[in-house]
């Protein structure tokens, strides 16, 4: 087994490309269990961390790039207010320790159906920057996830970052677990509204295959009280209901599948109404880009 | 392979390590600093916590390759750490808190003693993390609540204590850094 340890992107992209085999490792909080339980080890280890162009995000017009060596630390203490939704996904996740090391990008490259970042990313429609010796592509989010623990990326392709729309209205987030830290979501729920446009979408986690977005949900959109006001009863029900229906869980040991089923129900109206609140609170929500000083 | 990292300020060498190996296995069978503790090997126990370049984090999940050239802190060396009380005594500061000596002659960081008479020692295994990352916490919150200490320990587990007398000891340290002035956590 090799180590190896570029330190610009294009040479991580060379690596990948000499070797396909070669496993990218950024926080090793999936990967280093894996290996420390046994698991038969990849030929090589392609640590990312020197990569000094991947530990830094920046805001282009009116979106945010997020490097794919950002950290979920990083992600609360500097991005709150740009991607309020992933910055509270990113709180929920492990330990000070674990979101400390732990990525974005190693939160997609795991794909995990109950990756904490996955709803927030679909319901603000992230698109994943996949690049290789070949080229850099743009993958929307909707396409990135092609099974359990399976994703859209080559062989010889590594995550450069994902960009995001800078927040267009209110974001909330919420997962269900055993305990208030440390706990693989039984289930998890994003909403994201746009103000200007005045639609929601919803991305759903650890009720399938794969975090999936629930459309019949999103088409409630010219329902919802986007003047103000309360949310009605019979909306907020199909809304949850719509949610529901869009899952396909299973039993498993942290939860049976008809528990997944009626708590991402609650889950998603429970977001929706908080975000709905938050809608009535903010005064500025700027148009488009969403920049609000509320 | 070989790695070369700063280890309780001082460089230290590694060789004929495994590309795959933690940095916790470095420290403890390489490096000949077993207070570092390895419980679970999956980040969920926090007995391996060490500061990477100054953040606490789980050495079983660091890869040792990764801290090439990166700074660590072990629980060896947290009294040392800069900013520590016995960092003052070394520069002649007045009104420092209380330190013991260890049986080497070492010096405990306040936090340590704290943990001492608070009785939040018992079987001692997930003292060394919890040392770590208590120092780490009170650095950037030097009056936490409750409910902040157990969001900062919400990734340490202690099988014995129930968690009461840690709580309380990291109140006694927070109370014993204060009253040593700004500079000594
Ligand atoms: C104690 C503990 C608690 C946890 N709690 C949570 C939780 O609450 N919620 C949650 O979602 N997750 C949790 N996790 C899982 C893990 O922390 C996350 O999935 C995290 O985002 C992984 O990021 P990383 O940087 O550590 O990834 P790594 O382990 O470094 O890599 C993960 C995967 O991504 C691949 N990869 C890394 N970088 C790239 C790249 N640039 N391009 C392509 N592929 C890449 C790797 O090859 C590997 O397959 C927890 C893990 C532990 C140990
Ligand atoms: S040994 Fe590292 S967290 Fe348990
Ligand atoms: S004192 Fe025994 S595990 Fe904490």
């Amino acid at each position: 087994m090799e180590f190896v340890r570029p330190t610009t992107f294009a040479d991580a992209l060379a690596e990948k490309a000499a070797r396909p085999q070669a496993v990218p490792i950024l926080g090793g909080t999936d990967l280093m269990v894996g290996l420390n339980a046994g698991h038969p080890p990849p030929p090589a280890l392609l640590d990312l961390t020197a990569v000094a162009e991947l530990d830094a995000w920046a805001v282009d017009d009116d979106e945010v790039w997020i490097g794919a060596g950002v950290t979920y630390r990083r992600l609360i203490t500097e991005l709150g207010t740009l991607c309020p939704g992933l910055a509270l996904a990113a709180r929920t996740v492990g330990s000070p320790q674990i979101r400390n090391r732990a990525t974005l990008a190693g939160n997609l490259g795991t794909a995990s159906p109950g990756g904490d970042t996955h709803p927030v990313l679909l319901a603000t429609g992230a698109v994943v920057e996949a690049a290789s010796v070949r080229g850099q592509r743009a993958i929307p989010i909707d396409d990135f996830y092609a099974g359990v623990k399976r994703h859209a990326l080559a062989p010889d392709e590594l995550i450069r970052g994902v960009r995001l729309p800078i927040r267009r209205g209110p974001q909330q987030f919420a997962k269900v677990g055993t305990r208030n830290a440390m706990v693989i979501a039984v289930c998890s729920v994003a909403v994201a509204l746009d103000v200007a446009r005045r639609t929601v979408r919803v991305g759903v986690g650890s009720v399938a295959p794969t975090p999936r977005r629930a459309l019949a949900a999103e088409d409630l959109a010219s329902g919802l009280p986007w003047d103000g006001g309360p949310l009605d009863d019979d909306v907020a029900r199909r809304f949850g209901a719509a949610v529901a229906a869009a899952t396909a869980p299973i039993d498993d040991v942290r939860g049976t599948a008809a528990y997944r089923r009626h708590s991402v129900e609650v889950l998603a109206r429970r977001t929706l109404a908080w975000a709905l609140a938050d809608l009535d609170r903010s005064e500025a929500w700027d148009g488009m880009t969403g920049r609000s000083e509320a | 392979m070989r790695v070369t990292l700063t280890v309780n300020g001082e460089q230290r060498t590694a060789d004929d390590v495994w590309p795959g190996e933690s940095l916790l296995f470095t420290l403890r069978e390489r490096l000949g600093l077993p207070g570092t503790k390895n419980a679970c090997e999956q980040g969920e126990c926090g007995s391996c916590t060490v500061l990477l370049d100054g953040l606490p984090v789980c050495a079983c999940l660091v890869a040792a390759g990764q801290a090439q050239g990166r700074t660590v802190v072990t629980v060896e060396g947290i009294a040392r750490y800069p900013g520590s009380i016995a960092a003052r005594n070394e520069r002649g500061a007045d009104g420092a808190a209380p330190t013991a000596a260890t049986a080497d002659g070492s010096t405990l960081h306040p936090v340590q003693e704290a943990f001492v008479a608070a009785g939040a020692v018992q079987c001692g295994f997930c003292t060394p993390g919890l040392v770590v990352a208590v120092v780490d916490l009170l650095r950037t919150r030097p009056h936490p609540t409750d409910s902040e200490i157990r969001e900062a320990l919400a990734g340490n587990l202690c099988r014995c204590t129930g968690y009461e007398k840690i709580l309380d000891a990291v109140h006694l340290a927070a109370q014993r850094l204060a009253a040593a002035g700004p500079d000594a956590s």
